[in-house]
């Protein structure tokens, strides 16, 4: 059988703030905002949690809803633009906090919002490697982030925090991983230089030659070399930096609302980065059924696209969703805090002998 | 607290790593190289044991006036838990209001930041507790 997916996690801090309370603070018309970027809300993490926290609580659910003994994985990968250490790995924590570690090789990842699905790529790429030169049966990838907009910048309408891990391994697959391709470019459409708070973007410049181009050619590469067509696919999910570019993309390419209405979640909890697309597709491994097919495709800035083509399996239905939350029911549950709240909690706030 | 110090203690703070005695089955956080009941029968059978993190409230304080590393959190809620497998733990009660909390309540582990020295120093991370919706 094909290498895929074993069994996955999600996590969504439980904080929210509204485009509405943002808008207020800097004298726009954030419901106008919230409208025009299709977002009702966006998670905040709360004082004590950053990306080491989302992706533990990630790599622990995704681990409950398995029977996989945690030292018989062969790797974790995280990818995040906002790791707390510049220098000290958060795959060496969550290794650690899964009873996963010492037998394991990890790694942290950067590529803006896609560096969780290089993780999964890579993961796959060491369980399919010959076992007798790489004896790793099991791999895990995260995407999490806990990302911040300038105060006052369009980009804190949508920068949340949340985070998604996937087991990967040949036995008792979930969701066989068909076909994954890649598109990337050097198109400098946002960033963040070293020691700098906040990411700057190149504004309108993060659209077409950007996310569109780059989610659409993924897209068209995989779906080409599968001989599938947009109407061939149960479910679609692409990466979300806010709720219209993907509504766009799918239309651009063919997908009906329906199709990508399971895996669209920007709109509740705002753009998670890393965990964006991949809570996108654990959003539909919620309610797959076997025989599905799904394509699902993120994006990362500088920039990149990650296509995957996915079949879900008959295991999907003796797959113990229940040991923890779904991504529905947890985006559902919100605690509402206001701009000022937020800024002591995202540490805007300058305090005294900083 | 140095480093090594708090690294000594990895596995207590991030797994709830105690100890279970082999002769009566009792089970303690953090851990005992004896049983206080067995005493010398269990030297030798005091192995290694994992909570779940499932508990319940035993009773809990508001903390108003609290350490300064934690200003942005006060005022926040610290509990004496009573472990689904025995033993009691402290921890704080995060994500929620102190209306909230009440003794009977229904609490799971979650990993959380504990602190930090400084701005550049280390991260520590560890247990916490949250109620059950």
């Amino acid at each position: 059988m094909r290498s895929g997916i074993v069994s996955y996690g999600t996590y969504i801090p439980r904080y929210r703030i509204t485009p509405k309370d943002i808008g207020r603070v800097w004298g726009q018309d954030g419901v106008m905002m919230g409208k025009s970027l299709n977002i009702r809300a966006k998670s905040v993490p709360a004082p004590d949690e950053d990306t080491i926290t989302i992706s533990v609580m990630a790599a622990r659910r995704a681990m409950k809803r398995s029977n996989v003994e945690p030292s018989s994985i062969g790797a974790i990968f995280v990818g995040s633009e906002s790791h707390p250490y510049a220098v000290k790995p958060t795959a060496t924590i969550v290794s650690e906090a899964i009873g996963a570690a010492p037998d394991l090789t990890a790694a942290d990842l950067e590529f803006a919002c896609k560096a969780g699905t290089a993780g999964m790529q890579a993961a796959l790429g060491l369980i399919e490697a010959p076992n007798e030169q790489i004896p790793i049966d099991y791999a895990m990838s995260i995407g999490a982030d806990t990302s911040q907009g300038a105060p006052g910048n369009a980009l804190e309408y949508s920068a949340s925090a949340g985070g998604v891990a996937f087991l990967f391994g040949k036995k008792d697959v979930i969701a066989s991983v068909d076909l994954t391709m890649s598109y990337t470019t050097d198109t400098p459409d946002f960033w963040r230089r070293e020691g700098m708070k906040y990411p700057s973007h190149a504004e309108r410049f993060t659209g077409k030659p950007a996310y569109f181009r780059h989610v659409q050619k993924a897209a068209e590469k995989v779906m080409n070399r599968m001989g599938m067509e947009p109407k061939d696919y149960d479910h679609a999910t692409f990466h979300q930096p806010n709720g219209k570019f993907p509504l766009n993309i799918a239309r651009k390419l063919g997908f009906t609302k329906d199709q990508i209405s399971a895996g669209l979640w920007t709109p509740e909890i705002g753009n998670t980065y890393s965990g964006s697309m991949m809570i996108g597709l654990a959003g539909i491994l919620d309610i797959a059924r076997p025989g599905e097919k799904i394509l699902a495709v993120s994006y990362g800035s500088g920039a990149g696209s990650d296509a995957f083509n996915l079949t879900v399996t008959d295991n999907i239905l003796s797959f113990d969703l229940g040991r923890s939350i779904t991504v529905k029911e947890e985006a559902k549950i919100g605690r509402y805090i206001d701009y000022s709240v937020y800024l002591k909690f995202r540490e805007k706030i300058k305090m005294e002998g900083e | 607290m140095s480093v090594a110090r708090f690294w000594r203690k990895q596995d207590q703070r991030y797994n709830l790593m105690g100890t279970e005695c082999q002769v009566c089955g009792r089970k303690f956080f953090p851990n005992k190289s004896m049983c206080p009941v067995c005493h010398r029968k269990s030297i030798g059978k005091m192995n290694k044991y994992q909570f779940s993190g499932n508990g319940i409230v035993e009773s809990y304080t508001v903390v108003h006036a609290g350490m300064p590393q934690y200003r942005s959190q006060v005022p926040y809620i610290l509990a004496y838990i009573l472990l689904e497998e025995g033993d009691h733990i402290l921890g704080q009660i995060v994500d929620c209001d102190p209306e909230d909390v009440d003794i009977g309540k229904k609490v799971e582990m979650v990993f959380r930041k504990l602190g930090q020295e400084g701005r550049s120093g280390t991260i520590y991370y560890g247990y916490k507790f949250r109620t059950i919706l």
